[in-house]
């Protein structure tokens, strides 16, 4: 009785180090395609990745530069102030995305054009994802919005 | 007035239950009934006076009341009446009220229903639950008041966000927080038993009811969040791997752990010290998911509010609460001796396989979760984990539960024998790798996913149904047939939610796996084929509603000729808010949804339009409905209402009165 219990424990303990091994591998694996690191503009012209890269670009949506409305196509330009990385994106852009607002899409950097995959939309008017506050305040361009 | 007496009713609610979280501990400790009897009336009492501060800020919303900050943030005037109501917890603020009248509500219900318990363990099991309650409502009080006044209250309101403005939000963090905050109850249960030092199969019985429904309310409340995104976000999809996301399926899958351990502690006392284990994560998990979607920490769409003083009180409470509890299991676990032994091919051991399939999983999601975090502290790296990790490492596991999941569900107690176990599946077996086949051949070249999650919902499906058939013995089939409307109500509950977890893992599959996307520009009056429906943009105008206006596009489907369905997708603008939405039409169907989406007016006259087909669509939310019904069928089994009170041996060192 007493063995048997200590026999089981043992086979518990082996099958749970096993699954956890196994997810250990599956995790690192998945890592690496899975994470996207974050750029801001600045970074991308001064070291642009590989075009296989997807990674994720986040700043302000620069003034002037929004083309929609001309196809199902959509470009403009998102800069942290001091570099600015053209865009085109395919679909439909989220509801709160406009000019001077703050965006972060996800796509790789071909040929000098960041071709997004996914826009991030928010959910509320006064929320700025976090690394474009960061990005922003990097080159010194951050102005808290009021009331939030 | 209404409003202070609300507040003030808030107050002494957190002075009810600082008593109650003292008072029947000591009683319990030292052995005074008087003491352990005065647990019951306090949660009576904690319950009614949050009942009435929760009731008190829902006035206020109705009559909007523009004194209250939080009433001027979250509503107008011309906002409809029930989006008064669910305004109320549509905010940070009165979203924790909800969150502790729950926490109260499930601490009465264990007052009212617990009669049957020993009273040390139900004196201590309410003090527990007390303790969690004055965390949170010091949390409330102290950092987040959600009866802040303004000295000079404005005349109209800032509107509530216009995406919650919807019936799905009505529903969704009710049932997701009766979820979360029911497993408070499988918490206090575990500390209470660590405290007492016993843990039996009568602890199994009582606790397991309580997880259930925990379970059940949380899975309805995921489900309703994810087709709330589905219908209302305009994007298509279902699941994103959002953190805010993460936060609340990681504790279903411990919930679902827990499930299924209690019941081997309840037939079988064995995994006590693991079961324990199981109920302290389960409800860490939960805080933990409070924490990353209050903090603001992670970077998610849903993003709550971002307060950083919010943050540390609740991962102080996470720490105290879940730290306490594992450092009383380590002092204890040694005293939680099994009972039963078991063969390497038994039940029990399936059903270890289930926990630690469960377990190790929700840590991989964890690590998903989690990741930006580390990787911005230790290595300075700012970086996101999105779907393609999530894709990759959590599906090897829910494709290893759903294929072990018949075979084990068949396996009987002690001892089985593999053979014995195939023979009612062996034909289940060769139906599910022939449907799987058949699909792999008509879809020639098309992703994996498809025939595996057909073979696997197949499987999973068709075994429950032969599991519950080979329950009914040997006679014939008609005898058996009747004998099938007698099995026991938790026979029943096991076959549709497992069945419920094959419908959903065959409907993820094909979703993934057949979806198709068509995204262009329309004018009005021209037509486009896609996926062999032909879809006609008839006409655009301009429409109010009560609090925005629209732009309403009228789209008709047909088929081969046929009219299918004329759906009206929108893009609104709520002025208040400031804000536009997007509003996509589908039309449900049994085999497939179709789902427009109306973007942007083009310069040169027309409109973009995105088309999506969705295969199955609604069979994800039908599955995850079948497994919160079978958990449904379980708890009203007779064995819970019955001899639900049968404690086996010993009773509980409670002096005689």
């Amino acid at each position: 009785m007493k063995g048997l219990k200590k026999r089981r424990r043992v086979q518990v303990i082996v099958v749970a180090a096993l699954a956890l091994a196994l997810a250990t591998g599956l995790v690192g694996y998945a890592m690496r395609d899975g994470i996207n690191f974050f750029r801001s503009p600045t970074q991308v012209a001064e070291h642009p990745p590989d075009p296989a890269e997807v990674f994720r670009i986040g700043g302000l949506v620069e003034e002037g530069s929004l083309v929609r409305g001309q196809g199902e196509a959509v470009s403009f330009r998102v800069t942290d102030g001091n570099a600015s990385i053209p865009v085109s994106y395919r679909g439909i852009l989220p509801d709160l995305f406009g000019e001077g607002q703050g965006t972060v899409a996800t796509g790789r950097l071909v040929a000098g054009v960041f071709e997004a995959r996914e826009i991030l939309a928010k959910h509320d008017e006064t929320y700025m994802p976090k690394e474009v506050v960061d990005a922003l305040k990097e080159q010194g361009h951050w102005m808290a919005p009021d009331g939030s | 007035m209404f409003v202070e007496l609300g507040h003030f009713a808030l107050v002494l609610a957190f002075a009810v239950s600082i008593l109650q979280a003292v008072v029947p501990l000591v009683g319990a400790a030292r052995g005074w009934p008087g003491w352990m009897a005065l647990a019951e009336p306090a949660a009576t009492a904690q319950f009614l006076l949050t009942a009435f501060a929760f009731a008190a800020l829902t006035w206020a919303f109705v009559t909007s009341d523009f004194s209250l900050a939080l009433v001027v943030g979250n509503s107008h005037t011309a906002k409809p009446l029930i989006y008064k109501i669910t305004g109320v917890w549509g905010n940070h603020e009165g979203s924790m009220l909800l969150w502790v009248l729950i926490l109260t509500l499930f601490g009465a219900a264990a007052a009212w229903f617990g009669g049957g318990l020993p009273a040390g363990l139900r004196a201590r099991v309410l003090a527990v639950q007390a303790s969690v309650a004055v965390a949170f409502m010091a949390f409330i009080l102290f950092t987040s008041n959600p009866f802040a006044r303004l000295a000079q209250p404005p005349f109209d309101g800032q509107d509530l966000n216009p995406l919650l403005q919807d019936p799905g939000l009505a529903l969704h963090p009710p049932f997701l927080y009766l979820g979360y905050v029911g497993l408070s109850m499988a918490f206090s249960f575990a500390v209470a038993a660590l405290i007492e030092g016993r843990v039996d199969a009568a602890w199994g019985r009582w606790v397991r009811p309580w997880t259930l429904a925990a379970w059940v309310f949380l899975t309805i409340g995921i489900a309703l969040g994810s087709w709330w995104a589905y219908y209302e976000l305009g994007w298509g999809g279902f699941w994103f791997w959002d953190p805010v996301e993460n936060a609340s399926f990681m504790p279903w899958l411990f919930a679902a752990a827990l499930l299924h351990s209690a019941i081997v502690v309840e037939k079988r006392e064995a995994l006590k010290a693991w079961t324990i284990l199981l109920a302290i994560m389960a409800f860490g998990f939960s805080l933990l998911g409070t924490f990353i979607v209050r903090s603001g920490l992670l970077t998610s769409v849903h993003a709550f509010a971002s307060d950083p003083e919010r943050g540390i009180f609740i991962l102080a409470i996470l720490a105290f609460f879940v730290g306490g509890a594992l450092t009383l299991y380590a002092l204890r676990a040694p005293a939680m001796q099994a009972r039963g032994v078991f063969g390497l091919v038994s039940r029990e051991s399936a059903l270890v396989a289930n926990n630690v399939l469960l377990a190790v999983s929700c840590m991989v999601v964890f690590v998903g979760t989690m990741w930006p975090l580390v990787a911005e502290m230790a290595f300075g790296r700012k970086l996101t984990v999105g779907p393609p990790f999530f894709d990759m490492a959590f599906t090897p596991f829910v494709v290893a539960i759903a294929a072990l999941m018949p075979l084990g569900a068949i396996l009987p107690w002690k001892r089985g024998s593999l053979g014995r176990a195939m023979a009612p599946l062996w034909g289940v077996l060769v139906l599910s790798l022939a449907c799987g086949a058949v699909v792999w051949a008509l879809q020639t070249g098309g992703s994996p996913l498809g025939p595996v999650g057909v073979t696997l919902g197949v499987w999973v499906v068709t075994g429950a149904a032969a599991d519950l058939w080979a329950r009914t013995g040997r006679d014939g089939p008609a005898r058996r047939l009747a004998r099938l409307g007698r099995l026991p109500r938790a026979d029943w509950g096991k076959a549709v939610a497992h069945a419920g977890l094959g419908v959903s893992v065959f409907a993820v599959a094909a979703l993934t796996a057949w979806e198709s996307e068509d995204i262009r520009v329309a004018r009005e009056g021209e037509s486009f084929a896609h996926a062999g429906y032909e879809i006609t943009l008839a006409g655009v105008r301009r429409v109010e509603g009560p609090n925005y206006v629209s732009a309403m596009a009228e789209m008709v489907v047909t088929r081969a000729g046929r009219h299918v369905v004329t759906l009206l997708p929108e893009k609104r603008s709520y002025p208040v808010a400031g804000m536009p939405t997007t509003e996509a039409a589908i039309d449900y169907g049994f085999w497939r949804d179709i789902y427009l989406v109306l973007g942007d007016p083009q310069e040169g006259g027309g409109w973009a339009v995105r088309t999506y087909v969705k295969p199955f669509a609604n069979w994800l939310w039908a599955g995850c409905l079948l497994m919160a019904a079978g958990g449904l069928f379980s708890l009203s089994d007779r064995r819970f209402r019955i001899a639900a009170g049968a404690r086996r041996g010993a009773v509980a060192p409670v002096p005689a009165e």
